[in-house]
């Protein structure tokens, strides 16, 4: 068309133009002792998680992140030495997609909303946010732990995982939208809908679709016709009782609420119906 | 021996698949004009959902002094200036041209391949058989012509007292180079920043699609293109920009300019409800839904995709029907605010309301002088 090889006018979005990261450690971070403040007002993603590693290098180990607007992958490149101490990260206010994604160990605490991702292939460690997350959070997910105090979006858990002793948990105060725990593959999942009004459903539809392993403990109602078609429901047995209070009281931990009465209501327990659910289309 | 030599290109270009486009739009429901500040921040706000290859903006509220009149932007690929010519004949011919002038722009701003860009406010000039043909079916239909028989010209946008900027850049670097901060004012503002993946990245192939004051500015991508664009033929649409957007922008003109749909309905054709979930309906709905779905199913809008549509009054944020691709709402007394990311809204707007995100298939809709957008509330998170 037009006669224009239409690559000519790529940029590098990613890389353009950046911040040398010393420069950065100079001006961005304040720090006290083992407390860093940072100013992360318009860096680009690259600059900002530069910057984190750096500054973890130089010795920190409690982050505090200003001013963050949509900075993408936020503890991604936090990937230490298993010896090296764990991370503290709070971040004020609204990160951007893929938060923890790949997270090893740190714990991040989100003072606002969060955005699509959180979590993505998390291989342990804890993000506590105090707000509302996005689409696909915990997709992949491995090991660790997430809480999100109000609702998530479409694809929660998608694809989350477990092996042998890696069990990653995700817990929601609110209720989800649709596609919640597809493809599970492993793991726990608690939606808890404390904002829904009595005998309000869960949002969600499709819920389970794909599901062949790992758990998810709803709490509230929802129709027949939410539910995939490779989910079953069951009531909880002591396990999953165990299971259920000791999260909904770490829930309580984090954002405050009365774990009782949250576990007084009726929760419900939906496990996959089969292992391999498309193994009679897929296999030839 | 001869060894191959390499070159190394001139620009880095990574091999990665990365993001896609990010879009934002801000209305001011009292309908009180404002600069581009809030627009162009917050797409600078989510740059990396762009790759440079496409950025644009529609205003709506654009030219007060001449809201009586259809503004047509109409830009000249390779600066041709005898495809100008051939233009300018054919506006004198069918129009009565009030005013025209190019868009002013800025020479210190060094774009890709720039064409040149003109606009023209015009009257429809009607003679013969064409007399009774309402003004704006008049208008559609000269821009149709424009674009698909005159080389190198293509009309960016056509309605009245609104416009579209659009090219390939950076979005703020579009802004910079048309000037919109320091020259123009409107009560609705939309945003693209494009990442081509299917299409080229090309000056006409940039967002908002337009026809008359209907447009789009769109993220994902239409697969069901090739149905949609043999059925808005038959009904005198012609897709001449290379580019899926293009569809549903003239499905949009078609079902609620010419049928007079209402959006909440327009929705539903574009991104039904699954059947499934038909089933579970009451009667009524049951009824309605399996009635769109037949009888307009080549409209139905298949892959992923997330538009913010506009025409004056209406600014609408809608998925598709299992959102395949993001979006937020977010208010602050009668500004309203859509776009792919939240942060981007809290970016420009650090006082915000209310921030929500409607399920996939649920329109938002942001109404001159009333809080409709807020409809969309109880069924989102």
């Amino acid at each position: 068309m037009n006669g224009f090889n239409v690559k000519f006018g790529f940029r590098d979005n990613f890389l353009d133009n950046l911040q040398p990261v010393d420069f950065l450690y100079h001006t961005r971070v304040s720090t006290n002792g083992c407390c860093a403040s940072i100013n992360a007002l318009g860096l680009k993603h690259k600059e900002l998680n530069d910057l984190l590693r750096e500054t973890v290098l130089q010795g920190s180990t409690e982050l505090v992140i200003n001013n963050v607007f949509g900075q993408r992958y936020i503890g991604t490149r936090l990937f230490l030495p298993p010896e090296a101490n764990k991370l503290h990260i709070e971040v004020n206010k609204f990160p951007g997609n893929d938060l923890g994604a790949f997270l090893n160990g740190h714990q991040i605490i989100v003072h606002g909303n969060a955005q699509d991702g959180v979590g993505n292939t998390m291989n342990s460690g804890e993000i506590i946010v105090h707000g509302r997350a996005g689409d696909v959070t915990a997709m992949s997910m491995r090991g660790g732990k997430i809480f999100i105090r109000d609702n998530v979006g479409y694809r929660t858990a998608i694809h989350m995982k477990e092996y042998r002793e890696k069990v990653p948990v995700l817990v929601v105060g609110g209720t989800a939208q649709d596609f919640l725990g597809e493809y599970m593959a492993g793991g726990i999942v608690l939606l808890l809908g404390l904002n829904l009004q009595q005998g309000e459903p869960h949002r969600a539809n499709y819920i389970g679709t794909g599901m062949h392993g790992g758990v998810i403990y709803l709490r509230g109602c929802l129709a027949e016709h939410q539910l995939g078609k490779e989910v079953g429901v069951l009531p909880p047995d002591d396990r999953d009782k165990a299971n259920i209070d000791r999260y909904v009281r770490e829930y309580c931990n984090h954002f405050g609420g009365n774990p009782d009465q949250i576990l007084n209501e009726r929760f419900q327990k939906l496990v996959p119906v089969s292992l391999r659910p498309y193994g009679q289309i897929y296999a030839y | 021996m001869l060894v191959q030599k390499y070159y190394e290109s001139e620009r880095f270009v990574p091999d990665k698949e990365m993001d896609a486009c990010g879009l934002f739009g801000v209305m001011h429901t009292g309908g009180v004009r404002f600069g581009g500040q809030m627009a162009i921040d917050a797409i600078k706000n989510m740059k990396v959902r762009g790759s440079g290859l496409g950025g644009g903006f529609a205003i709506y509220g654009l030219y007060p002094k001449y809201k009586d009149y259809y503004a047509l932007h109409i830009i000249y690929q390779n600066k041709n200036l005898a495809a100008k010519k051939v233009v300018e004949t054919f506006l004198k011919k069918h129009f009565y041209v009030v005013f025209d002038e190019e868009i002013p722009t800025n020479p210190d701003i060094r774009l890709f391949a720039p064409p040149l860009a003109w606009r023209y406010f015009v009257a429809p000039q009607k003679s013969g058989v064409e007399e009774d043909v309402p003004d704006d079916e008049y208008v559609i239909s000269k821009v149709m012509y424009l674009n698909s028989e005159i080389e190198d010209a293509y009309v960016f946008s056509s309605g009245k007292d609104a416009g579209v900027f659009k090219g390939v850049g950076f979005p703020e670097e579009i802004a910079d180079y048309f000037m919109l901060e320091q020259l123009y004012e409107g009560y609705i503002w939309t945003v693209h920043s494009r990442f081509p993946t299917n299409t080229p990245g090309w000056w006409g192939g940039a967002h908002p699609l337009s026809i008359l004051d209907w447009t789009v500015v769109h993220n994902g991508e239409i697969s069901s293109y090739g149905a949609n664009r043999r059925f808005l033929e038959m009904h005198n649409y012609y897709c001449t920009l290379h580019t899926d957007t293009e569809v549903l922008a003239y499905a949009v003109d078609l079902l609620m300019r010419r049928q007079g749909l209402p959006i909440e309905v327009v929705a539903k054709i574009l991104a039904p409800p699954m059947w499934e979930a038909i089933r579970y309906m009451s009667d009524n709905d049951k009824e309605l839904y399996t009635a769109l779905r037949m009888t307009y199913a080549p409209l139905l809008m298949n892959g992923p995709f997330t538009v913010i549509v506009a025409h004056h009054n209406e600014m609408i944020g809608l998925t598709d029907r299992i959102r395949l691709r993001p979006i937020t709402a977010g208010a602050k007394g009668e500004l309203v605010f859509l776009s792919s990311e939240e942060a981007a809204i809290h970016a420009v707007c650090p006082d915000l309301e209310l921030a929500w995100t409607p399920p996939g298939g649920e329109p938002v809709v942001v109404r001159l002088h009333t809080k409709d957008h807020l409809q969309s509330l109880n069924k989102s998170i």
